[in-house]
């Protein structure tokens, strides 16, 4: 494999643990973020701080930027109670905001310089190649899948998928509502955290912009255009998505607006997305095994 | 220094004021968060400049931008959220969203990226109280809102065409069921709302002389912060978020040095005001 495809399939695995980990938050419980990227950003400043200024190594800065990201969800999540639905989306892309405007302008943060020389993990003495590197990716991605795997078969999962169709209804029959979305946020937030861990050290450069309301967008276009509320969609969007913008190289001066008009067309015509519960696509490979089972 | 500071926030304001205020109409006839508006904005000021280089008339600009931004606003009902109205509410957002990256890319690939130059020169001298002066794009600015402001004020509160719109946004459902053209009612505020947007993007373009393909890019989501503070689909309650927003910005750039950008200040405001008023200063749960 080039080195090209290599990093855009870790850019783009990353992507796909973000997708998962915001499809836990928006897509299971049902709540709306538009700031998905913030978490992103305090997995991504824990970890590189955690490193260039302590010196830590990176299977340190990993489980760290976890837990900061987990902790700050739990008390971010707090206010987002207060509020429902529209008001919340607005609400999560305020923190966003705010959240990108600490990592700017505190001088603690590194300010407009961003975190640089975020060193490369090393591995059996050396340091990591992109291909390893590509393999720990993957096995996160693995490990994503696991924890989704088991929020949705668990007895929260069930909770979280009440409390998306009908609030009050899950609250009447006893359904923490309070405890249930916490564990969504932290959930959700954590994994971003890790996504933000991976980016940083693979980056090796971080800066306030990476991590601004357009890149929560992004993320939330990915959940939506793969089909929200299962595991397969945001994968696949995550996958397409985060390819798109290489496959239109060619056409450089129209890929904007092109990602612009994809969305738009698949929320008119596919508003479940590409893979989501009764989709075209799902349901015609579901007629195809229906008749070769017949 | 004071007073014309306040003078100085209350332009802003007014601008504010009449963004927010067709996306507030719209939240409250379908419950959508309609980012394309800052999108239609932006097309008002492409338009106006269109315009008025064709007439040099600010006037007939003006009437022509909010015209054509009106008819857009009716498209993009038509075309695209009216399919959507039954979905889970994400899917006219991000439908939302996707087309106002769109409209942006249109206006770089179309009219360049660059910054253009709205060049409208005024005849009228500033005026001079003691110690504020209020310039004649400022004058304008004033009195395009009155005038916007009254009319729709008249329109909402004293008309049938008011008192349907006003149904439909209480209950849609129940409104139809009572035979409100709700159809008709849900393109009106469409039409009426943009052409705001379209009135606001003229206005912008000719007090900061510059037309620029990304120049909705902060109020498609101040507008948010505003319509969420006053509590969405208020009238009065927009009105009052877009002044609070404008006086306070001018005023902690005016007087206080703090550290962090005045976007995100709006955003802290709105997000303190909602811990106590979950449903914004003036919403209804």
């Amino acid at each position: 494999m080039s080195a090209y495809i290599v990093t855009v399939s870790i850019t783009t695995g990353i992507y796909v643990i973000l997708a998962i980990s915001l499809n836990i938050i928006t897509g299971y419980a049902g709540q709306i973020s538009l700031g998905h990227a913030a978490f992103f950003g305090i997995g991504a400043y824990a970890s590189g701080m955690l490193a260039t200024k302590l010196g830590a190594p990176f299977y340190l800065c990993l489980p760290f930027a976890i837990v900061v990201t987990g902790i700050v969800g739990a008390i971010l999540g707090i206010p987002c109670l207060r509020v429902k639905e529209d008001f919340l989306a607005i609400t999560t892309m305020g923190i966003n905001f705010v959240v990108q405007a600490v990592f700017l302008y505190v001088p603690f943060f590194g300010g407009a310089l961003g975190i640089s020389n975020i060193p490369v993990p090393s591995f059996g003495g050396a340091e990591m190649t992109k291909p390893m590197y590509l393999t720990m990716v993957v096995f996160f991605i693995l490990v994503a899948i696991a924890v989704d795997g088991w929020l949705t078969r668990s007895w929260a999962g069930l909770a979280l998928a009440s409390i998306r169709e009908d609030e009050t209804a899950a609250e009447m029959s006893g359904v923490n509502l309070t405890r249930f979305k916490v564990v969504a946020f932290v959930i959700g937030s954590a994994m971003a955290g890790l996504a933000g861990s991976l980016y940083a050290h693979f980056m090796s450069f971080i800066g306030a912009a990476d991590f601004g309301f357009p890149e929560s967008i992004v993320i939330l276009s990915m959940v939506v255009f793969g089909g929200i509320g299962t595991l397969r969609g945001p994968i696949i969007g995550a996958i397409i998505l985060g390819i798109a913008p290489e496959l239109f190289r060619p056409i450089l001066d129209y890929r904007t607006l092109v990602y612009g008009a994809m969305l738009v067309f698949l929320m008119r015509f596919q508003p479940q997305g590409l893979l989501g519960i009764d989709s075209f696509i799902v349901r015609n490979v579901k007629r195809l095994f229906a008749k070769e089972a017949a | 220094m004071l007073a014309q500071q306040i003078v100085n926030g209350i332009t802003i304001g007014s601008i504010y004021a009449l963004i927010a205020l067709g996306l507030t109409m719209v939240y409250g006839v379908l419950k959508i968060l309609h980012i394309t508006h800052a999108g239609v904005y932006a097309m008002g000021a492409y338009l106006g400049l269109w315009v008025y280089r064709l007439v040099p008339n600010l006037f007939v600009a003006m009437i022509a931008a909010m015209v054509l931004s009106g008819l857009g606003g009716i498209l993009i009902e038509r075309f695209l959220y009216k399919s959507m109205l039954d979905k889970s509410r994400i899917v006219p957002l991000i439908a939302s969203i996707g087309l106002f990256i769109a409209m942006e890319e249109a206006f770089r690939l179309i009219a360049g990226p660059y910054v253009k130059a709205f060049p409208v020169h005024f005849k009228v001298k500033p005026w001079i109280f003691g110690s504020v002066r209020i310039s004649a794009p400022q004058m304008l600015v004033f009195g395009v809102t009155i005038v916007l402001l009254l009319f729709l004020w008249w329109m909402v509160s004293k008309t049938r065409m008011g008192k349907a719109l006003r149904a439909v946004s209480m209950d849609r459902e129940m409104a139809d069921a009572l035979g409100v053209a709700t159809d008709r009612i849900i393109s009106l505020s469409f039409f009426i709302s943009s052409a705001l947007a379209g009135a606001a993007g003229v206005l912008v373009g000719v007090f900061y002389n510059s037309v620029y393909p990304t120049m909705g890019d902060i109020p498609a989501y101040k507008a948010l912060a505003i319509i969420v503070l006053g509590g969405m689909g208020s009238i009065p309650g927009t009105l009052i978020g877009a002044f609070l927003v404008g006086i306070a910005e001018t005023f902690l750039i005016g007087f206080v040095n703090i550290p962090l950008p005045r976007d995100a200040l709006a955003f802290l405001v709105m997000i303190a005001v909602l811990m106590f008023r979950p449903y914004g200063l003036l919403g209804k749960e």
